[in-house]
């Protein structure tokens, strides 16, 4: 991995100075089932192909963004901050990302 | 033995230089390198092979061979054909038992042949087993390379520099310089790096020269050894011009001194005006190698003989020499006198830059070499390293002696001959891949630029089939051998110092790691330490304590979210205990969080996981979108622990605020000047007695240490350590994450299910500790205590011992002087989770007999924390 990857508020960046954090994932409402939480947990796409993923700019402006990025090639297509969604009080427990579901999944 | 000055020489004949080889002293000039002046001393035999010790010259004079590698200034493997001589460089040969020209290791070359053939250490050696260390020693001291000084200091310092061009061009010959010109011409931003030896013709642009592309990586990365620099370059676009390499031919001895790359020879006498030889055969394999000729008669040498193999199909080639050196070549049976057998076949570009970055590699079955094809987009070839190498002589694999006397060394890094080659195959590694591996042909420091055609040809020819199908192997960075050095680049070892440390260092403290941070281990007793906070008075520097501030109008919500607990009932200026937890349910950090007002929180963590909470608060914020900013203040603010029966005493002394029990609970929190510095002052009991964390800014840490020591001298204050703390923490079994908790723990099972508020609609962890919930508890954490009076403790990790199995592990012990006994904490199985269970830990060779016991050893009730 060497390439250079957008930051939304530093631009291209080496990838190095990132933390990656895996894909875009929707975590369970009400009491998931085990089978539920283990897929949330521990199962992924794993996509051959474009997909929205948590990067964090560690060595550089320490913001979480996600990417839309092609796994095969590493071409980053995207990158964008998420953004609040209210002042007033908490989002439900069944909020997803703010950039919505990834369309590849 | 040097000629007359001529023009276009690179040595400044008025510039002497003086350096030592095996501590005699050389002269040499300006523009020498050291291989040259070396050479001009009259020295032939530059190193002894890896395997056989045989005597090796200078053969390609151009930093790609093994042939001339030796150890400069204590630098093992430097190849002196292209090292610039310096004044006072201390100069040694390498891998030699005595001495160069009489080499006793030598021996293996006359009787080993038989008994050491390809892979021999795989089959023999081997057994018995016991013997192999004794075996092994031998064999490494044998083989090799230069040596590593392990005890030498660091002399180099390496340096890693980014840069980001526009073009990018690789190699410094006319087409690499032409490239670089155009690029110029349009305006972009261009660099060219070439390996030397002659120097690049400079016409405006950036040249690093000598500077050696290492690789092409991904995302068009190209790292660039630059001295002890290495530039990683990012380029738009690059250019490959890396030429093409001359590729020696296979006979028997053609790895005596005197068999020379035409390429050498011609860099000798026009770089630095020596004579490579008296009498001269010739054998070329193209017009370059050809026009050599009329330049060694120009220096003085005879040429006897002179081949175009493209022309004369010659079956017999083999060399004949006396101490290594060669003194005659047979050609289809003609023997000619000679010192200097200059043998090339074709010229090969090249293509290894370009195949790492994507190209793929076609064999021209016309003039037996390999080009490069499909460039990826942003990578240019130009010059020979396309093919355009004009004609050349299609070669055979190798050109067998009448006699066959001598060895055919088809790589002559590793000492791999055409026998070696041929046993692989008949051993049935009949992959290209996989005879590399096995008889590590390629693989030696020319990393395939001289060996690499030839072994395919062999290769071929052996099985049967053709280049073309054999292909080549795959082409990986380093392009050429790098000191580990240099990739590592400048050592950094990070010490995170709090604003007490000198403090720390005038009191004696015995300082410690933890994580990045130095912090005192203890200043001299840890156990008297711990008995003062009991008795009196302790001072303990918090400072490393991740510190940071979570505001907002959804701060309680977002706190709620993520702790197990409530956060949104919590109080102005009251403290709450949280843990943290994954969503797979495992304790992930611990601390303390105080609610300043309505929409401000001040949360510490532990001292070494500050960074990954606020990385993780951080996180959950941008995926749930609350209007929540969280500010890390760890390094702003210092902190110490006042813990002690007379700390309330200290600290009413030095501050305006109300300190009673009444004004001033446990758990409350307030902001007031202490000793003439802002603290927010928290009524915190970790390590168990009567106790203030005061929080502060750092600038005003030394002074507020020393008030407090100074004002407390009467009350019997005394500095502790984090080794006091530990033991004081552990009479109270406050768990330490990280050492009494893994990522395997939960917060139900670690001795704290009163933390999870099952009422909550959701938190991080709700999910998976609901399914733990129900499947009940495996193994708990719990306390445990020894027989009084014993003398030992546990080992942190030792066995607890259930039916005669491994059924729990100690997670952390001590002598307690408070008890007089051994105290600790342990994992065991849940049936064993109850007060007062025996258990049995394996320790002192033996076993001995412990006790649950499931409340703080010291003030179970907390009542001391309360008065």
């Amino acid at each position: 991995m060497s390439f250079l990857l957008p930051c939304p508020n530093c631009g291209p960046r080496d990838v190095n100075e990132f933390a990656y954090q895996g894909e875009v994932t929707k975590r369970p409402t009400q009491s998931p089932t085990l089978r539920e939480l283990s897929s949330y947990l521990y199962f992924r796409e794993n996509v051959a192909g474009v997909q929205r993923e948590w990067w964090y700019h560690r060595l550089g402006c320490q913001a979480w963004f996600q990417a839309e990025r092609d796994t095969r090639t590493n071409e980053v297509l995207a990158t964008e901050l998420t953004e609040p969604v209210s002042g007033e009080g908490a989002p439900g427990p069944e909020a997803t990302p703010a950039l919505g579901e990834n369309p590849t999944l | 033995m040097r000629l007359g000055p001529r023009p276009g020489e690179r040595i400044d004949r008025s510039d002497e230089v003086t350096f030592t080889f095996r501590g005699k002293p050389v002269k040499a000039f300006g523009g020498d390198t050291i291989g040259s002046a070396l050479f001009a001393s009259g020295q032939r035999i530059f190193s002894r092979s890896f395997k056989y010790h045989r005597p090796r010259g200078l053969l390609c004079c151009s930093g790609h061979c093994p042939n001339c590698m030796m150890t400069v200034d204590g630098e093992p493997n430097v190849r002196v054909c292209v090292e610039q001589v310096r004044e006072g460089a201390r100069v040694k040969p390498q891998n030699v038992r005595w001495w160069l020209n009489w080499d006793l290791m030598a021996v293996t070359d006359k009787i080993g042949g038989p008994f050491t053939p390809v892979g021999f250490y795989y089959r023999t050696m081997i057994r018995p087993r016991r013997a192999w260390p004794l075996f092994e020693r031998f064999l490494r001291s044998a083989a090799g390379l230069g040596r590593v000084d392990k005890h030498a200091g660091r002399k180099r310092r390496f340096d890693t520099e980014n840069r980001h061009v526009d073009v990018l061009v690789i190699g410094g010959g006319r087409s690499g310089v032409e490239a670089a010109r155009q690029a110029q011409i349009r305006g972009e931003d261009v660099v060219l790096v070439d390996e030397g030896p002659e120097p690049v013709e400079r016409l405006g642009f950036l040249v690093l020269w000598p500077a050696r592309a290492i690789g092409i990586y991904e995302g068009n990365l190209v790292p660039v050894e630059a001295g002890s620099t290495l530039v990683r370059f990012r380029a738009k676009h690059i250019v490959v011009a890396t030429g093409a390499l001359e590729q020696p031919l296979l006979f028997p001895g053609n790895d005596l001194v005197g068999v020379m790359l035409p390429g050498g020879a011609r860099r000798m006498i026009e770089l630095w005006s020596l004579r490579p030889g008296r009498r001269a055969v010739v054998l070329a394999g193209d017009d370059r190698a050809l026009a050599l000729a009329g330049e060694l008669e120009a220096a003085g040498t005879e040429v006897v003989r002179v081949v175009d193999l493209r022309r004369e199909q010659l079956r017999e080639i083999e060399a004949w020499g006396r101490y290594g050196r060669l003194e005659s070549v047979s050609l289809d049976g003609e023997t000619i006198a000679c010192d200097l057998l200059l043998a090339s076949g074709a010229r090969q570009p090249a293509y290894s830059l370009l195949a790492q970055a994507g190209a793929r590699v076609e064999y021209d079955a016309k003039r037996g070499i390999f080009v490069p094809a499909d460039l990826p987009d942003g990578i240019e070839a130009v010059g020979a390293v396309t093919g355009r190498v004009g004609r050349v002589a299609v070669t055979p694999a190798t050109f067998n002696g009448a006699s066959r006397t001598d060895k055919c060394f088809a790589c002559i890094c590793e000492d791999v001959t055409d026998k070696d080659m041929k046993r692989a195959i008949a051993e049935g590694f009949d992959s290209l891949e996989l005879a590399k591996r096995y008889t590590t042909v390629t693989m030696g420091p020319c990393q395939g630029k001289l060996c690499h055609l030839p072994s395919i040809r062999l290769y071929a020819r052996e099985t049967e089939t053709d280049e073309a199908t054999i292909g080549t192997t795959t082409a990986r960075p380093p392009w050429a051998p790098v000191s580990l050095g240099l990739l590592a680049g400048r050592p950094h070892e990070p010490a995170k110092r709090t604003s007490m440390h000198h403090r720390h260092k005038d009191l004696g403290a015995r300082m410690m790691w933890t994580g990045a941070w130095r912090r005192p281990h203890s200043y001299g007793d840890p156990e008297a330490e711990a008995k003062v906070v009991h008795d009196s008075l302790g001072l303990i520097d918090v400072s490393t304590l991740g510190k940071l501030l979570v505001r907002g109008p959804d701060a309680a919500a977002f706190l709620e979210r993520l702790y197990p607990n409530r956060f949104a009932d919590l109080k102005v200026d009251r403290i709450r205990y949280g843990v943290l937890g994954t969503d797979g349910g495992r304790v992930m950090d611990d601390g303390t969080i105080a609610r300043l007002d309505e929409e401000l929180f001040y949360v510490t963590t532990t001292s070494t996981g500050a960074n990954t909470v606020i990385e993780w608060f951080d996180w959950w914020n941008a995926v749930w979108g609350f209007g929540v900013e969280t500010t890390n203040v760890t390094g702003a603010l210092a902190a110490v622990n006042l813990a002690g029966p007379n700390s309330r005493e200290l600290l009413g002394r030095l501050t305006d605020l109300d300190v009673s029990n009444e004004a001033l609970k446990y758990l409350d929190a307030k902001r007031a000047q202490v000793a003439g510095v802002p603290c927010l002052v928290l009524r915190i009991g970790f390590v168990g007695e009567l106790g203030y964390e005061l929080h502060f800014p750092s600038p005003h840490a030394e002074h507020l240490w020393d008030t407090l020591l100074g004002e407390g001298a009467d009350l019997g204050i005394r500095p502790f350590g984090l080794e006091a703390q530990r033991i004081l923490r552990l009479e109270k079994q406050h768990i330490l994450v990280g050492q009494d908790t893994d990522s395997e723990s939960n917060p139900l099972e670690a001795g704290m299910p009163w933390l999870v508020k099952w009422e909550k609609d959701d938190f991080v962890g709700k999910w998976a500790l609901e399914h733990v919930r129900e499947r009940g508890p495996r193994e708990q954490l719990v306390g445990f205590e020894l027989a009084e009076g014993l003398g030992s403790v546990p080992a942190e990790g030792g066995q607890i011992v259930v039916d005669g199995k491994p059924g729990g592990r100690v997670t952390s012990a001590r002598w307690s002087p408070q008890l007089g006994r051994p105290i600790g904490l342990a994992w065991v199985p849940s049936r064993l989770a109850h007060e007062g269970a025996e258990i049995t830990i394996k320790m002192n060779g033996g076993f001995e007999q412990g006790r649950v016991r499931l409340k703080p050893f010291f003030d179970p009730d907390g009542g001391q924390l309360r008065s």
